[in-house]
């Protein structure tokens, strides 16, 4: 595939390195002179001094045959413009925006941009995971279908603990998809599994649907 | 009309002097709380510190009630941006945009964006002026 990558930092580094380690070809826009050196003494000749949003610059390196562009730069609005010039001008197949802030998330989305990384909720969720008292933790979202994968801890003095799934009163778009045992035994629950203490509890389920989901499995 | 405007430079100040002596109702948004002392003396507007790409920021300019919203910050991407969150996102009746690169504006115009090169209409401007007959010698410089 050729793929043009916009934005030579840190992420645009990485990411191109292994793009190219991956066979494909790439090539990245980069406004800094200093970076786009750097880049082309490490990596061969595979950066562009330029801005990745504007139409000549995105004319001169065939954006037009191009499979896909990402945009990486560490402004939510340059990547956005870079995304939708090349998807309108150019008639980039799929567009890839790196996005800061999470609100921009469902705004991109509304704009046309295919697919959206948001490095900041990646963290955010990478650290609510490690945090023991974090009651939910998100594990991936289903995005075309508004759904996501989450994870709640049942605590040990929760009012649910002997209670089984049936009893509870679950959001109607949620469904109880694993429970992993303290003792590390994952099962698939039926309408008549009893939870108990320290149950990791897997739900598919929708982002509206979170805070009640995790009132309810608590017992709070 | 209550007025959204984004940007307090030069142009954003300027505007809003105008547009509050002919009795609407301002907001002006900035992230740099010196770009205020811009607007005129007496502005009885609404100067407001936040980042218009942030639609938390444009929810407090109260985009929600607005009529017009004008971005006018020196980045093309970043008017292009809140362009589009106050057009697509909170329905905003008229928006208009700066875009200084004629080419993304032309782009952007065509998704429907009302957007204006000051870049393209200097350059008109520049090239009447200079095209325009008139006397050519200083009368000053021929005297000495």
């Amino acid at each position: 595939m050729y793929i043009i990558v916009v934005g030579g930092g840190r992420v645009g580094y990485y990411l191109t390195k292994a793009l190219l380690a991956e066979g494909h070809e790439v090539l990245v826009l980069e406004r800094s002179l200093t970076i786009c050196e750097a880049l082309n003494e490490e990596l061969g000749s595979i950066c562009i001094r330029g801005d990745g949003c504007e139409t000549t610059t995105l004319s001169e390196v065939g954006t037009g045959r191009s499979d896909m562009l990402i945009a990486v730069t560490g402004d939510d609005e340059d990547n956005l413009v870079a995304c939708q010039v090349a998807k309108h001008l150019f008639h980039v197949p799929r567009t890839i925006a790196r996005i800061r802030n999470p609100k921009n998330e469902d705004i991109f989305k509304k704009l046309g941009i295919d697919v959206t990384i948001n490095n900041t909720n990646i963290i955010l969720e990478n650290i609510e995971g490690e945090v023991p008292t974090h009651s939910l933790t998100h594990l991936h979202d289903i995005r075309d279908k508004g759904l996501e994968l989450v994870q709640v801890r049942i605590p040990g003095n929760a009012s649910t603990v002997g209670k089984t799934i049936k009893q509870l009163e679950l959001p109607k778009d949620s469904v109880l998809s694993l429970i992993i045992r303290k003792s590390r035994r994952p099962i698939v629950p039926s309408s008549n599994t009893v939870l108990q203490a320290e149950d990791q509890v897997i739900i598919v389920t929708s982002h509206e649907s979170e805070d009640e989901l995790r009132a309810v499995l608590r017992g709070e | 009309m209550k007025i959204v405007i984004m940007g307090c430079g030069r142009v954003g100040a300027r505007l809003a002097g105008l547009l509050e002596s002919d009795g609407h109702e301002i907001t002006v948004l900035d992230n740099d709380s010196y770009s205020f002392r811009r607007l005129p003396p007496g502005f009885r507007g609404t100067a407001l510190l936040g980042n218009g790409i942030d639609a938390d920021a444009l929810r407090r300019a109260g985009i929600e009630k607005a009529d017009a919203f004008v971005a006018v910050t020196q980045g093309d991407n970043r008017n292009v941006m809140s362009c589009q969150i106050a057009r697509h996102i909170f329905n905003v009746p008229r928006v208009v945009c700066r875009i200084y690169d004629p080419l993304r504006r032309d782009l952007f115009e065509n998704l429907g964006l009302e957007a204006i090169s000051p870049t393209t209409i200097f350059a008109q401007i520049l090239r009447e002026k200079l095209e325009a007959p008139g006397p050519q010698r200083d009368a000053l410089a021929e005297e000495s």
